[in-house]
């Protein structure tokens, strides 16, 4: 019917809605993501590729050889074992140490927002400062001995750090990356637990679950997409630790970040610590992946 | 099976009251709908009993034990959720075995009670699908199967089909009449909607601002409302008051007069819109018909008597138009007198 009518009348039958969008504003969305892509790739994607680039190509063309020179190191296999063993014992000691804290803080009534405030502070502090202040804590002349040496523990200084004390070394490390970074799964398992409202406990409370069971059967598995975030989040920066373990240990225990910082600024090896840097984005996707699949929530499961 | 004391519970929020001293008593078996509007305390004493909200004062006796200081796990009931709080993270089969599996049940025990439940509730081809993909009629059905399949001595309720479209509601309520029934269980039953309420309880505990203001049969406290509030808040359309002035025993409205209980002079005359019945003779209550809405199964008309508004039901047949004056007639012992300034019916034994 409306086709039929003269083209003036049908335009004037448009309504205001029916009308289609002008032209002009097509561009008006990419305009808007612009700027946020041109950051991207100054600062990530260049750098990145460059970064692939230049762990490639040794002297003439494209080759292994920052690859092979990196894994002839003598450093390289320790350092390549402490990082793991640091990411291995600290994320799973941080995660369940934050869900103690988040379920502790979502318990609280009153001043709940104050203590997740102080439990966060170390959030602010620059890993470098973090790292210097366990080492005024835990070297020869520090608060730690002191302490031990005015209750008549130790007789005189004794190194926590020194390279004749491997395990103290990583214990003291463990104890600081603890300090600093547990913080931030806290406040995602924080977010977490929030989404999930309390009437699920409750019915299984009626039903007869104790603290505990509720906690494994109900929360648990509610909290896995939080869970998920958390980890690759902390997994990825544990893979990449640094100035925690440069202040207290040096190179008295290698790291993978470590390695590429010193074949960076003291051999003046780009290419080596571009490999170095390579294989930490390599390790860390790896990590990513491993956790999207095993910690997967089907959407049906989803509340 | 048990009964259920509630004695002098006062809940305090703050400095608000939640619960002013409630007192009830649920027979064994006994099907008790606590309603009222929003706010008037109803969610808050149910929590209570099942140990999800600690009283102020009082206690809450089950089957003649006291439960006041046990934790809701201890109490041995099952309550359903106004958002049915189905876990979302297990199966159908797995949600309706939770109770069972935390009872330490036998597999065997878990499988033949699960599937009883189920087909009570007619979720049993949904056993192995997750509660996302399902309607909500879907999941309330596996949210009651869930309470029943504990086979609990008392089963508690919390507006369970408030979240339902109005067809469903009434499906839901008619089934959950039936397998309630069956079951035999003592429940406690919280809604806002008193057609629920008055469909499907033995006894109405009728709540406003933290009291019970009335407990009764559906029938008991609809013709016979003891506060002004109940009469305003049972039915559809609610009861009518009218200010008159009570006189040695008598009551002048228009040109007749009616008996009214002796004991104060402010009355309000209570009357159903259902009790009225137009006089053919034209002596009556007089009623000035404003608005006629036709509903189908009655008219409904909003005038005034005395100025003061009304709303009276009349036969769908009934010629009457707007504007008109009609008088009205009532079954004296159908009317209700209200104190004017106590607000509670007299008269009545």
């Amino acid at each position: 019917m409306i086709a039929k009518r003269p083209g003036g009348l049908r335009r004037a039958i448009l309504s205001e809605r029916e009308r289609p969008m002008p032209a002009r504003t097509s561009w008006i969305p990419y305009a808007l993501i612009a700027p946020s892509v041109a950051f991207l790739g100054a600062l990530f994607i260049i750098p990145l590729v460059q970064t692939v680039w230049l762990s490639f190509s040794a002297g003439e063309g494209v080759s292994l050889a920052n690859y092979q020179r990196m894994a002839n190191d003598l450093n390289f296999g320790l350092a390549i074992r402490n990082t793991f063993l640091l990411t291995l014992v600290v994320v799973p000691l941080q995660v369940i140490l934050a869900l103690v804290m988040a379920t502790m803080v979502s318990k609280l009534d009153k001043g709940r927002d104050m203590v997740l405030w102080v439990l966060t502070i170390p959030l602010g502090v620059s890993d470098l400062a973090a790292g210097l202040a366990w080492l005024s804590i835990l070297q020869n002349t520090g608060y730690l001995n002191s302490a031990l040496y005015a209750l008549g523990v130790i007789p005189g200084p004794v190194g926590w750090l020194s390279q004749e004390t491997p395990w103290t070394l990583f214990f003291g490390i463990v104890l600081a990356e603890m300090w600093r970074a547990t913080a931030i799964v806290l406040v995602i398992l924080i977010a977490g637990l929030q989404l999930i409202p309390k009437e699920f406990s409750e019915a299984a409370e009626i039903f007869g679950a104790s603290p505990w069971t509720r906690f494994r059967k109900i929360t648990l598995p509610l909290l896995k997409p939080s869970l998920q975030s958390a980890l690759i989040l902390r997994t990825v920066l544990a893979f990449e630790v640094f100035a925690v373990v440069y202040a207290l240990g040096g190179r008295n225990f290698p790291v993978l970040a470590g390695e590429a910082y010193t074949w960076q600024n003291e051999n003046q090896n780009y290419g080596v610590a571009a490999a170095y840097a390579v294989l930490i984005m390599a390790i860390s996707l790896a990590a990513t992946a491993v956790y999207l699949r095993a910690l997967r929530t089907r959407p049906e499961q989803l509340p | 099976m048990a009964d259920i004391v509630i004695d002098h519970v006062v809940k305090d929020f703050g400095t608000f009251q939640a619960l002013q001293d409630v007192s009830l008593v649920v027979e064994d078996g006994e099907f008790v709908a606590l309603l009222g509007p929003s706010g008037c305390g109803k969610t808050t004493l149910l929590r209570i009993i099942a140990g999800l909200e600690t009283q102020t004062a009082g206690r809450v006796v089950i089957g003649g034990r006291d439960v006041s200081g046990l934790t809701p796990r201890k109490r041995g009931l099952a309550m359903v959720f106004q958002n049915y709080a189905v876990f979302p993270h297990m199966t159908v089969f797995e949600n309706v075995a939770f109770g069972l599996r935390m009872q330490k049940a036998s597999t065997a025990d878990v499988k033949r009670k699960v599937e009883r439940a189920a087909a009570l509730l007619h979720i049993d081809s949904y056993l192995d699908r997750y509660p996302a993909k399902l309607s909500g009629g879907q999941r309330q059905r596996v949210a009651v199967a869930r309470a029943l399949a504990v086979e609990p001595a008392v089963l508690l309720m919390d507006e369970p089909l408030s979240n339902l479209d109005a067809l469903l509601r009434l499906e839901m309520r008619t089934e959950l009449k039936a397998v309630l029934r069956e079951a035999g269980t003592t429940t406690i039953y919280v809604t806002h909607d008193q057609t629920e309420a008055m469909g499907l309880a033995d006894r109405i505990a009728v709540m406003y601002g933290g009291k019970i203001e009335q407990i009764g049969s559906p029938l008991e406290i609809y013709a016979t409302p003891a506060t002004r509030f109940v009469g305003g808040f049972i039915g559809s359309p609610p009861m009518n008051f009218i200010k008159v002035r009570c006189e040695q025993g008598i009551v002048r409205i228009g040109n007749i007069t009616l008996p009214c209980p002796a004991g104060c002079e402010d009355m309000e005359l209570g009357l159903r819109g259902e009790d009225a019945m137009i006089a053919a003779d034209g002596s009556g209550i007089p009623f000035d018909v404003r608005v006629v809405e036709p509903m189908g199964s009655h008219l409904l008309l909003t005038g005034s008597i005395n100025g003061q508004l009304a709303r009276i039901v009349a036969p769908p047949t009934a010629t009457i138009n707007a504007g008109e004056r009609v008088a009205l007639k009532a079954d004296p012992s159908r009317l209700t007198w209200i104190d004017s300034n106590t607000g509670r019916a007299v008269g009545r034994a």
